[in-house]
């Protein structure tokens, strides 16, 4: 089993990523240069949080077009795993591996804090160490993670049941006021249809050991260990 | 021939635009009363094409697939010649 972690110029959260994957749960791990083409070694991809090509024009508007990312889309469409996080949401929405749009935060503040979250489904990968509708804390630091969807694609979103975490208040209730950002349906995170790509602005790898404050976010790692544990 | 393209990406009606909302109340304490502000991208590409229609072509496909996300923008454009080919 091999995490591959993208690198595009302005990632910044790929190190926190290999930090958790490598350093804690020591599983292989290798950065991936997004010039490179051969992704086949990995049976995770984690899209990494950051500011890719300075997030000109949109965020992650010019890095879906590097060339790593059709080897994602195979990687995608062979079902294996992938991880949005952040910036990586918003690139695996720009790529169109995930449904709808990352825009401005609704009070235009760039917002630096912990949120908490509603796990909406505990049968993927990722979250099967978590329960349904459990709350978990993760920081949150993004300007524009707004989450954004026409009505239909919202509507296939809960039809589908893709929509995985939601930000809520201290007890899991979905309102506004527990809304950081004006994300619709207060989502934080979705799923395509198939379940192996997730997107997710909220950041996991900054809360998996208890030095940085939480450790909320480390099951979401270790459950995808041991589905392909499981798998293997 | 050589055409300047001005391409204006905006933000689809249905998406909030809180920038323009912030603009809209600044413009309000100045006293400046405007039923609504919407910010939107502006971009200047000069290209050459053999006639507007390869060009609006060429343009189409640059917009759908980078410069605007058909997800919450619309775009549109005009195009002018700058340079007739040399005879």
């Amino acid at each position: 089993m091999k995490f591959g972690i993208l690198v595009f110029p302005g990632s910044n959260c790929d190190r926190d990523v290999a930090s958790v994957t490598s350093g804690i749960l020591k599983q292989p791990t290798r950065l991936i240069w997004h010039t490179d083409t051969d992704i086949s070694d990995c049976d995770v991809i984690v899209v990494p949080g950051g500011f890719s090509y300075g997030d000109y024009l949109r965020c992650g508007a010019i890095a879906r077009f590097a060339p790593v990312m059709r080897s994602l889309q195979e990687h995608a469409t062979k079902g294996k795993y992938i991880l949005g996080i952040c910036n990586g949401f918003q690139i695996l929405t720009e790529s169109g591996l995930l449904q709808g749009a990352l825009v401005r935060n609704r009070d235009l503040h760039f917002i630096c804090d912990r949120a908490p979250l509603r796990v909406e489904r505990d049968d993927l990968a990722f979250t099967q160490k978590y329960q349904k509708q459990q709350v978990i804390t993760l920081p949150i630091a993004h300007g524009e993670g707004c989450y954004f969807a026409d009505a239909d694609i919202l509507k296939e979103l809960e039809d589908n049941n893709q929509v995985v975490f939601r930000y809520c208040d201290a007890i899991g209730n979905i309102n506004d006021e527990a809304n950081p950002n004006g994300s619709l349906e207060n989502i934080a995170g979705i799923c395509n249809k198939q379940g192996n790509v997730i997107g997710m602005m909220p950041h996991p790898e900054r809360a998996a050991e208890s030095i940085l404050g939480g450790t909320d976010g480390k099951a979401l790692f270790e459950g995808l260990v041991e589905s392909l544990l499981v798998n293997a | 021939m050589k055409y300047q393209a001005r391409i204006f990406v905006t933000l689809r009606p249905s998406v909030l635009d809180p920038a323009g909302t912030a603009v809209q109340s600044a413009l309000k304490q100045m006293d400046y009363h405007v039923d609504s502000v919407r910010i939107g991208k502006y971009v200047e590409i000069i290209l050459d094409a053999l006639d507007e229609a390869e060009a609006s072509q060429k343009l189409n496909e640059t917009c759908d697939k980078l410069l605007a996300n058909p997800v919450i923008e619309n775009y549109r454009f005009e195009l002018a010649v700058i340079e007739e080919p040399k005879s």
